[in-house]
């Protein structure tokens, strides 16, 4: 990078702060996605929001590209900055500013971590319910930015839908704010809505205001186990057919099961070729009605066993079949390659079927987990990068898969947003005209197109999910 | 120590110069051990550095990826910046425990700095004037790696200079004189928490073989004495075969035996360590003992890496497999025993400091804290944060003073909210830092740091 360029970045944030040796480039260089990896050219930690407005006017004037990255925990390439430049490290900028109880809101700096967020709001009796995976480790703007989801998602919804104004700095230094602690407010577009989920392609995120809700007073756990996946997904569908919402209706494949109870034994019974997991929240006299209501309808959609925890300890160790899944199946092989093709809640069983005959047909190792309750699946697919024949093979799958969603009326991605990896196959999803409105919006925000470069929009046509290692050279 | 009790032995130093030589391959990474980090992130909060920083560099999973950037060619990545920060890490092995995939990362760094050491020797034998390595680091590795750790009779008559130093008053006239601060700043503030160490007339007296005091043996345990914990706490390994005893066993302090080779393998020395484990493993085999008991987590977390280190080794491997099995914690050791027959109470409310070897290298955390809940008259109160370093981390508190005492300051502020007036631990390293701790915050005559066998000895 230009050593003049360096010399005003670094009078904006202070030498300490601004990071470009090989050492702390190349840490900037992938986040969680596998396959992955671009040199940035320089590294910022900014501590406030003016510091950024000024990085931004530098970056423009050079045109330079922006990456904004929290705790790099996406699962899509997001934050890889594929065409180099500045990546802008958001983890200085974490304070909680504000509580409001009366209005249910929390105001905050884009890299709090989310699990601060819910322990500070929970701890006055309050609730914000989206609880990605990584939520110990990401951040808010991180979740903001790709729009996160979640266990909850089925009662509760995802990130989105709790977003009620951000504060964000464009790529010209300007910065603007939209929306705020109004629960209704129409003024103008819905810019508020427009941001959640860009990943970075048209502003850096800085500030969100957050709605919350009150803390539900009690929960419960369910376990069901079937013989077949069909029965599974009927007894996901009596549930919301009886008017019953589930806080969490999660599953695991068979295979899934079996690589879990190899590594922490709970005692599933592996011979059964799916399981269900059921948490209510509410309540009590609620919850407890709803227990024995989704208890008969688990029963009368086939289940074969059906188990409610006893107490919170049992139904936390029952929900760790579901938690450890991700960690069990990354013990497997060296390389672990987590998908999210998302169907409609009532074509689960299709989809599942569909997966396992497209694993099968290209000889790779996939297992299914997710969330039964909103169509979220996750084929895993447990691989090691080293092999490339095999790579191709999980690319082909994987595209089969993403096909197959959108034929039973799904989409690509459910919550890990599209970055690099899904960048391929957005058009399948929103047609051309659709992707053509997206790249005039784009444009609209950043006419120089330095913002997050390289992902939502595919550069060329090949569809291909994972890429070889990605060597950026740039500047120097 | 009797000089005619010494059995013959080949110089370690000897050894370590044939380990060298009979290691066909270069020091490399372990590539297949880097390829299960997935880089979910998982150990970020995890770690020390990466909470103090907000530097990915400075986190396991940055450090990982440095490693493996550097296991797949790019070799520009190896400068004294990487190396800074692999000995930057305090190798707690917190990130262990976070870790979904269940990475080795200790084994990583450890690797990490074997690689780093390897090439200054290279850099070092191609040059007269080596950029990497100034004249005084290699006169302190040197004493510190090849002349001191290496023997165990070295390390008592250091010992014994100490308690000759203390008993001849030197350190309170050094440290009114002010003659302290020609020592390095860190030095002097740990020479304050050193403890007043055991008479040389003491140590002779030790008895190498403690019965059981119950009337039958329960079993023969081989005690692992530790080289810093048998310096600084002698007294504490005196009362922790008195309460094997009390409990029912034999205890051996089995002769020839060495320092674990902790030291060595957390500083790119794994020769050393390997030669020092060989010694180990041949002295308790020749001790004949049921289990290998010991009360410091550092070192214990070495031992059970005997297995691991000598994998390849033909004459050595099955030999460690069978050593590891025997390996336990005081702690661990001592929990699951139903009838420990308490003599006492103690009225008092202590806090449990875990270290971090024994927690995050050996997974014990629940035995101490169910032992102590077990004394009568106790109360425990959970230490905030207890999982997480006390900046102590092996010599981490010399080389990186600052940095430690930050960390422990931190710490102290959360053991004085206990209201604690015993800060326990299970590792000599910890119990340095907490007494200098307790110090640092002013809690003289408030709060004792004491080692858990310190308690337990008061009541059995």
């Amino acid at each position: 990078m230009d050593k003049e360029v360096l010399r005003e970045l670094r009078a904006i944030s202070g030498a300490a702060y601004v990071l470009d040796s090989e050492m702390e480039r190349y840490a900037y260089s992938y986040d969680s996605t596998p396959l992955y990896r671009a040199m940035p050219d320089v590294v910022i930690q900014p501590a406030e929001v003016k510091e950024i407005a000024a990085i931004l006017k530098v970056a423009s004037r050079h045109r330079i590209p922006i990456v904004s990255r929290g705790s790099g925990t996406n699962l899509s390439g997001g934050t890889v900055p594929l065409e180099g430049g500045i990546v802008l490290h958001m983890s200085r900028m974490h304070q909680l500013k504000e509580i409001d109880t009366d209005n249910l809101t929390a105001t905050f700096e884009s890299g709090l971590i989310t699990a601060d967020l819910h322990r500070e709001v929970e701890a006055v009796g309050l609730f914000y319910p989206p609880d990605p995976g990584s939520l110990r480790v990401s951040t808010m703007g991180g979740n903001v930015a790709e729009c996160a989801g979640g266990m909850r998602g089925l009662k509760y919804g995802v990130t989105k839908d709790y977003v009620m104004g951000i504060q964000a700095v464009l790529p010209d230094g300007s910065i603007v704010s939209f929306g705020g602690k109004n629960a209704k407010d129409v003024a103008g577009y819905d810019i508020t809505r427009l941001l959640v989920g860009s990943e970075g392609t048209l502003a850096v995120i800085t500030e969100i205001t957050a709605k919350l809700l009150p803390l539900p007073e009690t929960k419960r756990t369910i376990i069901a186990f079937y013989r077949e996946m069909v029965d599974a997904a009927k007894a996901v569908s009596a549930m919301i057919a009886a008017r019953i919402i589930p806080a969490s209706l999660e599953f695991l494949d068979q295979k899934t099961m079996k690589v879990v109870e190899a590594y922490t034994p709970l005692g599933l019974p592996l011979d059964m070729a799916a399981m269900l997991l059921i948490q209510q929240d509410g309540p009590a006299s609620q919850v407890e009605q709803d227990v024995e209501r989704i208890l008969s309808l688990c029963k009368t959609s086939g289940a074969v066993q059906v188990d409610v925890a006893k107490d919170d300890e049992e139904g936390e160790k029952l929900m760790s079949a579901r938690r450890n899944a991700l960690s069990a199946l990354a013990r497997v092989k060296p390389t672990t390659i987590l998908e999210d093709a998302t169907v409609p809640r009532s074509r689960l069983a299709q989809m599942v079927t569909e997966i396992n005959r497209i694993a099968d047909h290209y000889g790779v190792d996939i297992c299914t987990f997710g969330h039964a309750g909103d169509g979220n699946l996750h084929p895993t697919c447990l691989t090691d990068e080293r092999d490339t024949e095999e790579i191709e093979r999980v690319e082909q799958a994987f595209a089969e898969i993403f096909h197959a969603a959108i034929r039973l009326g799904g989409t690509v991605t459910g919550e890990h947003g599209v970055g690099i990896a899904k960048a391929k196959y957005l058009d399948l999803k929103i047609g051309e005209a659709g992707m053509e409105l997206m790249k005039r919006v784009k444009a609209a925000f950043d006419p120089h197109g330095i913002m997050n470069p390289g992902k939502m929009f595919a550069k060329d046509a090949r569809r291909r999910v994972v890429i070889q290692t990605h060597e950026h050279v740039h500047g120097n | 120590m009797n000089t005619s009790m010494e059995t013959k032995q080949i110089d370690p130093f000897l050894s370590i110069e044939r380990e060298k030589k009979s290691a066909s391959h270069a020091v490399t990474f372990d590539l297949d051990e880097l390829m299960n980090c997935m880089r979910c992130g998982f150990c970020l909060p995890s770690c020390p550095t990466y909470r103090e920083t907000g530097k990915e560099m400075f986190s396991p999973r940055g450090r990982i990826a440095l490693m493996k950037g550097m296991a797949t060619g790019n070799t520009s990545l190896l400068s004294d910046e990487f190396a800074q920060n692999m000995y930057m890490c305090l190798g707690c092995r917190a990130c262990e425990t976070a870790c979904p995939a269940g990475v080795h990362y200790g084994r990583l760094v450890e690797g990490a700095r074997d690689v780093i050491e390897a090439h200054k020797r290279k850099e070092a034998a191609a040059s007269d004037q080596p950029l990497t390595l100034t004249r005084k680091e290699r006169i302190i590795r040197d004493i510190v790696y090849k002349k001191l750790f290496l023997y165990p009779k070295r390390i008592d008559r250091m010992g014994k200079g100490l308690w000759w130093m203390q008993a001849l008053g030197l350190q309170t006239f050094a440290d009114r004189t002010g003659l302290m601060h020609i020592l390095p700043k860190p030095l002097a503030n740990m020479q304050k928490a050193v403890p007043k160490v055991a008479s040389p007339r003491r140590r002779k007296a030790r008895q190498p073989l403690v019965t059981s005091k119950r009337g039958v043996s329960r079993g023969r345990v081989g005690f692992f004495t530790g080289c810093v914990m048998d310096v600084l706490f002698f007294e504490t390994n005196e009362k922790t075969a008195r309460v094997l005893s009390k409990v029912g066993y034999d205890v051996v302090f089995v002769k020839e035996q060495a320092c674990c080779g902790a030291l060595h393998a957390h500083s790119g020395e794994s020769y050393g360590a390997i030669a020092l484990a060989k010694q180990n493993i041949e002295a308790f085999e020749r001790a004949n003992v049921d289990f290998i008991v010991n009360n410091a987590g550092g070192c214990g977390a070495s031992l059970r890496e005997y297995a691991h280190w000598l994998q390849d080794d033909p004459n050595y491997g099955e030999r460690a497999k069978a050593f590891v099995a025997k390996v336990r914690d005081i702690s661990e050791f001592l929990a699951p025993i139903d009838d420990l027959p308490f003599q006492g109470t103690l009225d008092a409310t202590v806090t449990f400091q875990d270290s971090c070897h024994l927690r995050h290298g050996q997974g014990i955390y629940r035995q101490p804290r169910a032992l102590l809940e077990r004394i009568p008259g106790i109360t425990l109160v959970e230490l905030p944060h207890a999982d997480s370093c006390c900046g102590s981390a092996g010599i981490y508190n010399i080389t990186n003073f600052d940095r430690s005492m930050r960390i422990l300051d931190d710490k102290m502020i959360e053991v004085k909210a206990t209201k604690a007036s015993y800060i326990v631990t299970a590792n000599p390293g910890c119990l340095v830092q907490m007494r200098q701790g307790v110090v640092r915050a002013g809690l003289q005559g408030q709060v004792e740091a004491v080692h858990i066998i310190d308690l337990l000895d008061r009541v059995l």
